[in-house]
């Protein structure tokens, strides 16, 4: 991999992706185009995170990824072993000795500091593409600030299930301005987004947009005043570290199809477990599983 | 008094070839003005003008505002003049589908413009879409459908009830009944002049269909070739037309 340049762009193209970072972060929330380059992976695998990774690296960082809350998935290992060999930079799966994390569909569980950067992978940046597919017209929407769209979504939800059923990829208000998609992480992680003292990077690849959340910066979920937003998660305790606080997955643990919840962050649950906390799951358990 | 809209000298031209040309006239609180003329003689380009939809060669649009008073709106800024297109203007598009929304069910059809001016409240929301879709004579059941569901018919009037639920003051309607069935065109020309009786709406109605501004227009205006050619009361330019075009047109000679 000696090919390449540090962080596999070159420095002209790193310099232009800052560019858009540096004007992303100074108008919260709002998708700055850039010209995205072809990476060595396809585009479902997190192209523009991968790139905005790649502009902020510095030979000191050290760097996390995680894929769905766990380091060792396909993509997750992948990526790290990415910048591993064309930056050489130290990698982590510890949370909080991480400076950078790049992230598929979570935020991790652990606070995170004003030392830190989270650079998220964005499949679809644009919110109002559900409903309103012409670009043109969303591009005014947002310039213009016509969000009455945004809440014909929530409508339709409500009216067809009840109650708000979207579950990731939850829209957000950024300090009172722009309309935001926080990537596919679930809800329950859409209060972490709100002042976070670490900076959030966005990267969409295939659709060339970038955009930003400064440190401590407002981000609210919208919802109607009859229907609340509220940050759900199943109603269940970690099967492995006993976690009441963290998002849990479901997974199937037996040939028998027989299921149980845990977290869905794997750092957080396994340094739970090391100080001490078991689930019901776990062997031994005063609570049988 | 003060007219509501006071269309003055308004002209667009495409290239060489002229959409309209140097049209004025006001239309007064309560009033409905009809808009007649064969296809291709300027009335779509006119109305869009007026709407805002495009920007006039030249002329002015002026619309008594409900805070500032009279301002020409072909002027006043990009978020000012789509401020008014959701609040006190509404479109009734020819072709349903055009101002439809038809991945969205009829409630959130209905609803958008209220929530595009910020209720924030469902069962209120979804309370006011279904009294409207009562008034425009559709059935509360079919709330939650999407309008892909709906005849011809009903999509207008669904259409009608998405417009003005927002209670405007000016209504632009481009051949409202054009396209459908004629039984299904008297039921929507019924409804349309019930609300504009009991709402007192002011409204532009662009139509080729003169049976349309028999029922509906107070004053009439005949376009040929970009031109108003003859204006007056309704009664009088349909029974005793003065232009000779006006006189074709009223004959029906005209395949129009
Ligand atoms: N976008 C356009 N580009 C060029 N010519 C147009 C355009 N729209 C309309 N025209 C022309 O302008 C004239 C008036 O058209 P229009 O306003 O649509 O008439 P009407 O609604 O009375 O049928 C016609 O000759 C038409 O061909
Ligand atoms: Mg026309
Ligand atoms: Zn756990």
């Amino acid at each position: 991999m000696s090919e390449y340049n540090f962080a596999y762009l070159d420095e002209q193209t790193k310099r232009m992706i800052r560019r858009a970072i540096l004007k992303g972060l100074a108008i919260p929330g709002y998708q700055v185009p850039f010209a995205s380059r072809e990476m060595p992976m396809p585009y479902g695998w997190g192209t523009g995170g991968v790139q905005v990774s790649a502009a902020i690296l510095t030979p000191d960082d050290r760097f996390k990824v995680i894929d769905q809350g766990a380091d060792d998935t396909t993509n997750a290992v992948s990526i790290r072993s990415f910048f591993e060999r064309t930056a050489n930079v130290a990698t982590t799966t510890a949370t909080e000795d991480a400076s950078v994390i790049q992230t598929r569909h979570r935020i991790p569980e652990d606070t995170l500091t004003e030392d830190q950067v989270l650079v998220y992978q964005v499949p679809i940046p644009e919110p109002l593409r559900f409903l309103e597919p012409r670009e043109s017209e969303t591009r005014k929407m947002h310039s213009l600030e016509e969000y009455g769209l945004m809440h014909v979504k929530l409508y339709e939800d409500i009216s067809r299930h009840g109650h708000i059923a979207t579950s990731y990829a939850y829209p957000v208000k950024v300090e009172g301005r722009y309309v935001m998609d926080p990537s596919p992480i679930p809800k329950f992680d859409n209060p972490k987004l709100d002042d976070m003292a670490a900076i959030q990077l966005f990267g969409a690849g295939r659709e060339q947009r970038i955009y930003a959340l400064p440190p401590y910066t407002q981000v609210v979920s919208l919802d109607f005043d009859d229907h609340p937003f509220e940050a759900s998660k199943a109603d269940q305790i970690c099967g492995l570290c006993g976690a009441a606080d963290s998002y849990l997955d479901e997974v199937i643990v037996d040939d028998a199809g027989g299921r149980m919840f845990c977290c869905s962050d794997t750092d957080y649950c396994s340094r739970r477990r090391a100080a001490g906390h078991q689930g019901p799951a776990f062997p031994g358990s005063e609570v049988a599983a | 008094m003060t007219p509501l809209l006071s269309v003055q000298e308004i002209s667009k031209s495409y290239g060489t070839h002229i959409g309209c040309a140097d049209v004025s006239f006001d239309l007064y609180p309560g009033e409905v003005m009809g808009i007649v003329g064969e296809s291709g003689s300027g009335k779509s380009t006119l109305l869009n003008c007026l709407a805002g939809h495009i920007a006039p060669d030249f002329g002015r649009v002026v619309f008594d505002t409900r805070i500032d008073g009279p301002k020409d709106t072909v002027t006043m800024s990009e978020p000012e003049r789509r401020m008014l297109g959701r609040t006190d203007w509404a479109f009734v598009h020819q072709h349903a589908r055009d101002g439809l929304r038809m991945g969205v069910s009829a409630g959130g059809n209905v609803g958008e413009r209220l929530m595009a001016v910020g209720e924030r409240h469902y069962g209120d929301i979804r309370h006011k879409a279904a009294d409207w879709l009562d008034r425009v004579e559709i059935d509360t059941d079919r709330i939650d459908d999407r309008p892909t569901t709906f005849s011809g018919g009903m999509q207008q009037r669904l259409q009608i009830a998405r417009n003005l639920v927002t209670g405007p003051r000016l209504v632009f309607m481009d051949e409202p009944t054009g396209g459908l069935d004629v039984s299904v065109q008297a039921r929507l020309l019924d409804l349309l002049r019930g609300l504009v009786r009991d709402m007192g709406l002011s409204a532009i109605i662009v139509t080729h269909d003169l049976a349309v501004v028999r029922l509906l227009a107070d004053r009439l205006m005949v376009m040929k070739s970009g031109h108003v050619v003859e204006a007056g009361l309704t009664d009088q330019v349909l029974d005793d037309p003065q232009h000779a075009y006006s006189q074709l047109l009223v004959s029906s000679v005209l395949q129009v």
